[in-house]
């Protein structure tokens, strides 16, 4: 657990960067800082690794304060991933990689094994392992960066805007792809985002911070959009937090019809368009039964004659759902 | 072409001489501006004096410096120590600015990176600043090496001056071969100093040349 107690970052100049921010940040778990710019949540979390220093208060990991620490052997045990990777241009993919063992002390062979084995377990090529960075896109960089991150096997991990400046569809394929790392590492992540669908995407707890370093609101996503602290939490989510707040309501009990004469099907019972005077139009996006209410709004808005499909996980349409039916089953 | 000849063993020693009295400086400049630029990006008010301090510096002609320097810090007029380091200060008025443009030609987020993995200040500067300026530093360096062999011959004026002793010789006896044996080597040293250092530029940035994504890896 990492704790912040009445942390405050007051500059020189009088800035106050982070006021008084107290927060317990779950072990095991994705955390998220989301806020606008100038809320503090970059300074939040670069006082966990002490590349700022905070003005008063205290920041423990598992109870211990990080002052207590030497800053460089702090850091070599905190996984850092920034905007951009911040790779070394002058070394070689594996070798970035391998940065942490080395300073740590491991040998040479060992370092470059762990690097290897993570580089393929973040999904990278490893044709790619001896190239330079400038070789790699955007998106590949990204997952070097957290491979460097993860190389020592630290129990924390801070994330700073690491996928913003990628591509969306980049940035959604790192995003699952980190979900699915964590499953298998979990590690305490920190996680700071200035775009609020990335947080409540990812967070297992979002930390809502506003302009001058006040935590608004600390709550898993779920809670946060169904009940915002107050009207600057409920602006920042946005206008859509209803629709959004579907994402995290399954479509599991939904009354589904059967399915219609009209929906062709394969030879499988897949979908494959609506019979429609003689012409077949196009199916839209077909939910599962593991999916969540919005992916089955999703599919009746995008449906040509109004009817979802609801497929199961073999593909086989298993039975439809109209607009008025579904939001009958939404209402509370 | 006989005055060749017979005066190999003195070519030899002149251009041995030349060599020296350019290499070293050429070191001992970059042993100086290298932490001075450090000191210079670190503290970032220091940057433009130095450049200026450096500008200033290198227009001062070559041969006044030669004939002052004895006289302020007390060598033998001489001794060969006035021109290595009349050139080390040219060299380092020279590189101060090139470090310093090398040193901030390091990425932030590189530097940001950096530091938060864990990398004492003098160990980053060793492995990652500083091969990470290696390009713009060494353009620096290609100068200074040229310049320096040039330079070294006007040394000839006070007696020390490698090749350019050659030149001294050939207005003396009013002989033209010993003039061009020297302007010849002098251009050849020149040349070859600046392929070597190319090739050390290379060496140490393998880096450097490998851009542009490559197509077949993209995905």
């Amino acid at each position: 657990m990492i704790e912040f107690e009445d942390v405050t970052k007051q500059y020189p100049d009088g800035t106050v960067a982070v006021d008084q921010l107290s927060l317990r940040i779950p072990s095991n778990e994705i955390t998220v800082f989301v806020g606008p710019s100038g809320c503090g949540k970059t300074t939040s979390l670069r006082m966990i690794n002490r590349t700022i220093e905070r003005s008063s208060g205290r920041i423990s990991i598992d109870g211990e304060d990080i002052n207590d620490k030497d800053p460089v052997v702090l850091r070599r045990g905190i996984g850092y991933v920034i905007q951009h990777a911040g790779l070394f241009p002058h070394k070689t993919v594996v070798d970035n990689v391998a940065t942490v063992p080395k300073l740590l002390g491991w040998d040479k062979k060992k370092s470059r094994s762990v690097a290897m084995e993570l580089l393929e377990r973040v999904g990278l090529d490893l044709k790619l392992a001896e190239r330079y960075p400038a070789q790699l896109s955007g998106g590949q960089q990204q997952r070097v960066g957290v491979a460097r991150a993860l190389a020592a096997d630290p129990l924390v991990m801070l994330m700073d805007e690491p996928f913003s400046a990628v591509d969306p569809i980049v940035r959604h394929q790192l995003q699952e792809e980190l979900l699915r790392l964590q499953r298998d590492i979990g590690k305490t992540i920190v996680f700071v985002t200035h775009d609020i669908d990335e947080a409540i995407k990812l967070g297992d707890n979002v930390a809502v911070l506003r302009v001058g370093g006040k935590l608004a609101q600390f709550a898993p996503p779920k809670e946060l959009l169904a009940d915002p602290a107050d009207d600057f939490v409920e602006s920042f989510i946005g206008q859509d937090r209803g629709y959004r707040k579907l994402t995290f309501l399954k479509a599991d009990h939904l009354p589904l019809g059967p399915v219609p004469a009209d929906l062709s099907l394969g030879d499988n019972g897949e979908p494959l368009g609506w019979q429609s005077n003689g012409e077949v139009l196009p199916i839209g996006a077909a939910f599962r039964t593991g999916d969540s209410l919005r992916a089955a709004m999703d599919a009746v808005l995008t449906s040509p004659v109004g009817q979802g499909i609801c497929v199961d996980e073999s593909g086989k349409a298993v039975g439809v759902i109209d607009y008025t039916t579904l939001t009958g089953a939404l209402r509370p | 072409m006989s005055w060749i000849g017979d005066n190999t063993g003195l070519i030899w020693t002149q251009l041995g001489q030349h060599i020296y009295l350019s290499l070293i400086p050429m070191v001992l400049g970059l042993l100086i501006s290298v932490p001075l630029g450090y000191v210079a990006t670190r503290f970032s008010w220091l940057a433009n004096p130095l450049v200026a301090l450096g500008g200033v510096l290198y227009s001062l002609p070559s041969i006044a410096l030669f004939i002052v320097l004895p006289a302020i810090i007390g060598t033998k007029v001489l001794s060969q120590a006035n021109i290595i380091i009349a050139l080390t200060i040219y060299a380092v008025s020279l590189l101060i600015r090139n470090v310093i443009d090398g040193l901030r030609s390091v990425p932030e987020d590189v530097l940001q990176a950096a530091v938060s993995v864990g990398y004492g200040t003098l160990r980053r500067v060793v492995t990652i600043d500083l091969p990470i300026a290696v390009p713009v530093i060494f353009t620096g360096l290609r100068v200074v090496t040229v310049a320096n062999i040039s330079m070294v011959s006007v040394g000839a004026i006070i007696g020390v001056g490698g090749l350019g002793q050659l030149f001294t010789l050939g207005f003396q006896q009013d002989f033209l071969t010993p003039i061009v044996v020297g302007v010849v080597l002098s251009l050849a040293l020149a040349l070859i100093a600046d392929i070597l250092l190319v090739g050390l530029q290379r060496l140490l940035t393998p880096w450097a040349r490998a851009v542009a994504p490559v197509k077949e890896v993209l995905r």
